[in-house]
């Protein structure tokens, strides 16, 4: 595939990259709005700041919310098909371990771990998986939420509507923080932003 | 001498519903959003109203396709009973309507056979049950609470309502408005609740269905009617999704 004179090759496949910035654009659209929702009755001692939140007043901020929850379920699930179909998920995902991605966040701290393009270290591997299952249980407990009689079942495996909110909520703050890290990460190590648009970088020497 | 606070207010009602009506979505987008969001072209943010407007009616056909007419709410126990029950209305709790519940008449509209009005002890009178269940706000907090009265499906066919029309409308004493689904209206825990904690809940007749928002459950019920035209309600019309079902 790769000629002899290029030396780039596809890092990121075009299904991954167009999932990618669609659900981007959910989450986006998920998290400010649904802080909007917190605002309304805020289940902690704190709300969130006004200006950082989408939808203007509570009735916007769930139009918004569920708008794009369409687009985050229905993306999400070609996201998941094409990743468990195509083997993108074994090829970059497996094998997976907690002990890994320990020693190579040290590895990071100390300046020594090596960005690879187009393989993901034991790090990147837990973080993709975990903030995929953070994204899945928020989608549950917004269901739950949602539809405490149709899917009382459902709300009822999150501990109830109350447990349901709480669940829902530290399913956010998970994803969020992984976002910090993520965007971090992608806008400050050299050449690995622009791949995730054009999906080609260089071939590792 | 200056009119009270309120009359002056209520000058401006029509003006302010416009311009709430105008700024329904347009706000929607608050400083921190617009300007994260300034790069994509959404200026034309009445394309954004009418895109958020036709999702809303979207999701109110799923949900009535999510609606099992015989799905039950899980219902508690006495102990469980929220105390106190959270007063919650678009005025303040010291502006209820007070209704002389002697002289008060339940009036009847629409798709209905008998409109002859109802007094509460008519009303009494049909046989009463009682449920104890979660009320869950469109802000996010529940509640639980226990209601009794009557069976809003049997008191539809006593009066010979059109069950196969579409929508059950209510107009309240407070100026409250809104309207739920037939299937709803049927759904056997769907009361028609003439016993609740404090008059302050909707005295002398509210509507208690644990399939809703608790904004679809109206208090001080003044009149009811059957309808096929889409009647709206007054959070409704403002933007809150129709359906709003749990």
């Amino acid at each position: 595939m790769v000629g002899g004179a290029d030396k780039s090759r596809t890092i990121h496949p075009l299904f991954v990259r167009v999932t990618h910035w669609v659900n981007a654009f959910a989450i986006f659209v998920m998290v400010l709005s649904g802080w909007r929702i917190y605002n309304a009755s805020p289940l902690f001692g704190f709300e969130f700041p006004k200006d950082f939140t989408l939808g203007g007043w509570l009735a916007g901020a769930l139009a918004w919310h569920f708008a794009a929850m369409w687009l985050l379920a229905l993306n999400g699930l070609a996201y998941l098909a094409y990743g468990l179909v195509s083997g993108h998920f074994r090829r970059s995902f497996m094998p997976i371990s907690l002990r890994g991605a320990f020693d190579d966040v040290l590895l990071a701290m100390r300046g020594l771990l090596d960005h690879a393009p187009g393989r993901y270290n034991a790090a990147q591997r837990v973080c993709y998986v975990g903030v995929i299952l953070a994204v899945i249980v928020a989608i549950l407990s917004g269901l739950a939420i949602w539809k405490p009689v149709q899917l009382q079942t459902l709300t009822a495996l999150m501990g109830g509507y109350e447990a349901a909110r709480r669940v829902h909520f530290f399913a956010m703050a998970t994803i969020v923080a992984f976002l910090v890290v993520h965007i971090g990460l992608a806008v400050s190590v050299k050449g690995i932003l622009a791949p995730m648009f054009t999906g080609r970088a260089e071939a590792p020497r | 001498m200056k009119p009270p606070r309120s009359e002056r207010l209520s000058a401006f009602r029509p003006q302010i519903a416009r311009l709430e009506r105008r700024l329904f979505l347009k706000q929607g987008l608050s400083l921190g959003a617009l300007s994260l969001l300034s790069g994509c072209t959404l200026k034309d943010d009445d394309a954004v109203d009418r895109l958020l407007m036709t999702m809303s009616r979207f999701n109110d056909k799923i949900q009535a396709a999510l609606f099992d007419p015989a799905k039950l709410a899980p219902t508690y126990s006495e102990v469980d009973v929220t105390t106190p029950f959270p007063f919650n209305a678009y005025y303040e709790e010291k502006d209820i309507p007070l209704i002389d519940g002697e002289s008060y008449r339940l009036q009847l509209s629409g798709l209905v056979a008998d409109k002859r009005p109802w007094s509460l002890d008519e009303l009494r009178a049909l046989p009463q049950s009682s449920q104890i269940t979660r009320l869950v706000c469109v802000e996010g907090w529940s509640a639980i609470g226990q209601w009794r009265g009557v069976a809003f499906r049997h008191f539809l066919e006593r009066i010979g309502a059109d069950l196969t029309a579409r929508y059950v409308g209510f107009k309240c004493a407070d100026k409250y408005y809104s309207s739920i689904d037939m299937p709803s209206a049927l759904h056997p825990q769907t009361l028609l609740a003439l016993d609740f904690t404090d008059a302050k809940y909707g005295y002398p007749l509210r509507l208690r269905l644990p399939t809703k928002l608790g904004f679809k459950n109206p208090k001080f019920i003044g009149e009811i009617f059957v309808t096929n035209d889409y009647p709206g309600g007054y959070w409704e019309d403002k933007g809150y999704n129709w359906f709003s079902g749990s």
